[in-house]
């Protein structure tokens, strides 16, 4: 499945010779299901008050018995399809059991040997090169409670509470193989594969809530043996900047143990955020026994093949089918592709402003640029703007139609994305037309001239950027409104540039 | 007249003719619980006020649409103290739910609400329903109301003996190995398992989640029809409940068992067979030739290997289905500064000793490096024990034998874990099975009740019951009751 075997970045030195590390990615995605795995209790437990999205099944109460939720089913094969997995025709449950106060059964509902699908794979970019990763498999489970500790860790707490609201929660873990090789990879993989779940609208892709969280399995060897090395797993990385960082340090950790003759240790450690370090926090002696066995309370899934079908046949474009679409037919460059498509939303608004009329580089340009600025300023994507995807595609067509400069475009945009409003109605209220008549701005013109001697000086003495501060000047007279091309065009005329 | 010791049916002819009110059937029952119960140590706990309000609610039905209500309406029931009754306290016979009271009620007992019962108390059983005694009951042992130096066998002791000892003409009971079908035989009373997927299990607390099954206690075959019907069938509550529509059995009860083939398993006629216990089973084959049935032998080789199947796979589930109970949202605790000392308290002073052995046999069997030699092979078994019941009703339409291969034992006398597990020898490949069990009354030897045990082809619940009826009508001893009955009608 690897397609990574050259790349220069992936090489790594211990003493003389040349070593590559081996990265495997393990992702938990929490599925956009109404109701909990099991049982009726809604899955929205961000914000409940604690313990109120509970019932006698989500709290293992004795005496309860799960019920398969069909939509989780539904977008767990949905995932798969997407993940090009296969599907077989017979799925079942597992009890994985293990104590701890987040998990009010004593056991997870889980699968173990029979996941719903296997075998799949994950296409993505690392600078613009495309690259795959084999996906082990995508199996369906449910969630535990959160914690909260008087203290660090539960170990040390001098009191801990519970809240089962988030126990039962539809969970996804997607295994991946161990085919990368680089932090930059596992980055890059990451942020693909949680593109391509909220582009199916299975998952939220909240890193910092925990909807989407990641565990690696990292271990270095030399370059060209098959056999792989010591495996130690790093959990508690909350973002795709620590993933990053935490594969860094850990392959540079292990790199320096061997380099020093030590040998490494199979363990699990954790990232710790404050001291941008891995430290140890369980080793293999200590690893779980979990006692998988089949789950007595639920009987065996059978998957129709029509389902299946049925689900393959609605899925919607994935985000690199899409990418490479908006290329081909707009022309659009790789990183401003990529851009456009990272989100759904975001891809169809491109395409819807693209479809009234907008030109698609022009339509790229302002959406990565001065949208994204404002959406991240306020905090407040597009759509929900008081401009609306219509009254952007309405604010660009007066400015390709020459009707306003682009400045006065800009100003506009900042205004209308806030307050809301017709563009065109504003634009003849106010006044906004752009001038582009030669005859009318040539005064300004010879005014810009004239009271700025250095400038044309300088300009004259062949520094090309003092034209700017003379086309501003006439910028600012018409408060934004005058062509500025047409009054470089105008400047250099007289000045005879 | 009085009602102590009657059956379901006198009782529902009786509260329709006027001849009885609930409210009277209630305080029968509430006088022969106070009667006798110190005695017996079936009720774990009495629920008198409820079954006050209900019994007012029952009388009210009856007298707006006699017609309408269920033949359970007005009757007095006790329930095994491992099923769930919102707000009743719930034990299942261990010190580890002390102060659980379950804020839902199951689906078997909703629909006996539904059916306008008369709920008198939990019934005590054996910890977490394993054991064949209701000794391992972490309150007190049941006594069994033939003699009161016996067992009334287990698990669930309790319920068996509350109808043996006339306090209720039924009760509800669960069958993991045997625990409905032996305690029936070993009280002298009719116990009644049904195919594992017909009644619901959500509200029964978990022993062993793939052979648990709830079933009913009561004097007469028929009685135990009347209550099957209104507890089975399919709830979305529970995944292995069956969506196949139920045969009502009352229709098959009628039919009788002339031409009938029913099958003696070679196997179950063994050395371990007390000889008043095999030749009361024999007498009752003799019986049913008599009326019409042709007796076929066949043959079970796997058998001998079905004790040491469900003494994995039982344990094996309840080590997992018993992790929950760690003293944190519900029952007992032990409080501890430390989390794993706080654990390790509760579950150490919350359990009794057989309970920790199955959970350790359980845990055992599951480790990883020994589950394909214990656990999947024991499932492999498990395959071919049901193939060959498959095999054997390809031939027969029901099978014959003992449901116990003794009958009622002194307390104290099997304190050799092994051989209270032989107990169920003759019951709990039925379970592996999934196959529905009758245990009926076939006779004394010693002075004590003989079961004799009916299985029928899975879903065939109905053909079960109609063999039984058939044998109970020809023989009459579904009339004799314990010495605790005859004591109250004097």
């Amino acid at each position: 499945m690897s397609s990574t075997a050259t790349h220069g970045t992936d090489t790594l030195r211990v003493g003389d010779r040349e070593y590559q590390a081996v990265i495997g990615l393990e992702v938990h995605a929490q599925l956009l299901t109404r109701s909990k795995m099991f049982c009726g209790c809604s899955a929205a437990y961000v914000g409940a008050p604690p313990n109120s999205n509970t019932c006698p099944v989500c709290l293992g109460l004795p005496g309860t018995l799960p019920v398969i939720n069909r939509q989780a089913v539904e977008y767990t094969v949905r995932t798969a399809v997407a993940l090009n997995c296969e599907i077989p025709e017979f799925t079942k449950f597992d009890r994985k059991n293990y104590f701890y106060p987040d998990l009010p059964k004593g056991y997870q509902i889980s699968q173990y040997d029979l996941p719903l699908s296997r075998q799949g794979w994950l296409q993505f970019h690392v600078d613009g090169e495309q690259r795959r990763c084999g996906v082990t498999r995508v199996h369906l489970e449910e969630d535990t409670g959160t914690m909260y500790h008087a203290g660090d860790v539960l170990q040390s707490a001098t009191s801990s509470l519970v809240d089962c609201n988030r126990c039962g929660v539809p969970l996804m873990e997607i295994v991946g193989e161990p085919d990368l090789r680089t932090p930059e990879e596992a980055r890059e993989y990451l942020i693909w594969l949680r593109r391509v779940l909220m582009y199916i609208g299975v998952n939220d892709g909240n890193l910092e809530q925990g909807s989407f969280r990641c565990d690696a399995n990292v271990s270095i060897r030399p370059r060209g043996s098959d056999q792989l090395g010591v495996k130690v797993e790093i959990k508690n990385m909350n973002s795709f900047r620590a993933v990053h960082h935490a594969l860094g340090y850990e392959i540079e950790r292990q790199r320096q143990v061997l380099e020093q003759g030590g040998a490494l240790l199979q363990e699990t450690r954790g990232w710790v955020e404050t001291q941008q370090a891995t430290v140890s926090q369980r080793s293999k002696e200590y690893a779980h026994d979990y006692r998988y066995f089949p789950e007595p309370d639920l009987p065996p899934l059978q998957l129709e093949a029509a389902l299946v079908e049925r689900i393959r046949g609605e899925l919607p474009e994935l985000p690199d089918a899409r990418a490479a679409r908006l290329r081909r037919q707009h022309g659009l460059g790789d990183y401003d592709a990529g851009l456009l498509t990272a989100t759904r939303e975001e891809a169809d608004t491109y395409e819807s402003l693209v479809a009234t009329g907008v030109g698609a580089k022009l339509a790229a340009n302002w959406m990565l640029g001065e949208v994204a600025r404002l959406a991240n300023e306020h905090r407040l994507p597009l759509q929900q703007s008081g401009l609306g995807v219509v009254g952007l595609a309405a604010l660009l067509r007066l400015l390709e139609a020459g009707t306003i400069s682009g400045s006065v475009a800009k100003e506009l945009l900042a205004e209308l994305y806030r307050d809301g409003g017709d563009p065109a109605a504003l634009v003849e209220q106010r006044g906004l037309g752009q001038v582009s008549d030669a005859g009318a701005l040539s005064s300004l013109v010879d005014e810009a001239i004239a009271q700025g001697s250095k400038a044309v000086a300088d300009f004259r003495a062949g520094k090309e950027a003092a034209l700017q501060s003379l086309v501003g000047y006439v910028m600012k007279q018409t408060r934004g409104r005058a062509d500025a091309q047409l009054v470089n065009r105008l400047l250099r005329e007289r000045l005879g540039g | 007249m009085s009602f102590t010791g009657g059956t379901v049916a006198a009782s529902a002819a009786a509260l329709r003719d006027g001849g009885v009110s609930p409210q009277e059937l209630l305080t029968e029952a509430r006088a022969q619980v106070e009667r006798v119960d110190a005695e017996v140590g079936a009720v774990l706990t009495p629920t008198w006020e409820l079954a006050e309000r209900q019994a007012a609610d029952a009388q009210r039905r009856l007298r707006e649409d006699p017609g309408a209500a269920s033949p359970l309406c007005g009757v007095p029931v006790a329930l095994k103290d491992v099923l769930c009754l919102e707000g009743v306290a719930c034990t299942a016979g261990s010190r580890i739910l002390e102060g659980f009271h379950p804020p839902y009620t199951g689906t078997a007992v909703q629909r006996l609400l539904d059916a306008g019962a008369v709920v008198i108390g939990k019934t005590n059983c054996d910890e977490f329903a394993m054991g064949s005694s209701t000794e391992n009951s972490a309150y007190r042992p049941v006594r069994n109301p033939w003699d009161r130096s016996r067992v009334p066998g287990g698990s669930s002791g309790g319920s068996a003996a509350a109808v043996a000892a006339g306090m209720v003409p039924y009760s509800l009971g669960t069958d993991t190995g045997g625990s409905i079908r032996q305690p029936a035989a070993l009280c002298g009373v009719v116990g009644f398992k049904p195919t594992y997927g017909r009644v619901s299990r959500y509200g029964l607390i978990a022993f062993a989640s793939s052979l648990d099954q709830i079933g009913p206690f009561a004097h007469t075959v028929e009685d135990c029809a009347l209550v099957y019907s209104a507890i089975a069938g399919h709830d979305p509550r529970d995944s292995t409940s069956s969506p196949t529509a139920v045969e009502d059995p009352m229709e098959a009860l009628r039919a009788g068992i002339a031409g009938m083939r029913l099958g003696v398993p070679h196997e179950y006629f063994g050395e371990g067979l007390e000889p008043g216990v095999r030749l009361a089973v024999e007498e009752a084959l003799r019986v049913l030739e008599g009326m019409g049935a042709t007796l076929d032998e066949v043959s079970l080789p796997s058998t001998g290997a079905a004790l040491s199947t469900y003494y994995i796979i039982a344990p094996a589930e309840c080590s997992s289905n018993l992790a929950r109970y760690d003293g944190i949202r519900f029952g007992m605790r032990k409080e501890h500064d430390a989390l794993l000392q706080m654990y390790l308290d509760t579950r150490g002073s919350g359990f009794g000793a057989e309970v920790k052995r199955r959970i350790m046999l359980g845990t055992y069997a599951l480790s990883s490096g020994y589950y394909d030699a214990y656990y999947r092979k024991a499932q492999k078994v498990r395959t071919v024990i049901a193939e060959e019941f498959a095999a054997a009703f390809e031939r027969v339409d029901a099978l014959v034998c003992a449901t116990s291969p003794t009958v009622a034992f002194p307390l104290a006398a099997r304190e050799d874990p092994l051989s209270m597990y032989l107990c169920d020898v003759l019951t709990l490949p039925v379970n592996l099975a999934g196959l529905p069990g009758v245990s009926l009354p076939c006779g004394m030897a010693d002075g004590l009740p003989v079961g004799l045990q009916v299985i029928a082809p899975r879903f065939q619940d109905a053909r079960a019951l109609r063999v039984a009826h058939a044998y109970e009508q020809a023989t009459g001893w579904h009339r004799t009751r314990s010495p605790l009955v005859a004591a109250a009608a004097a």
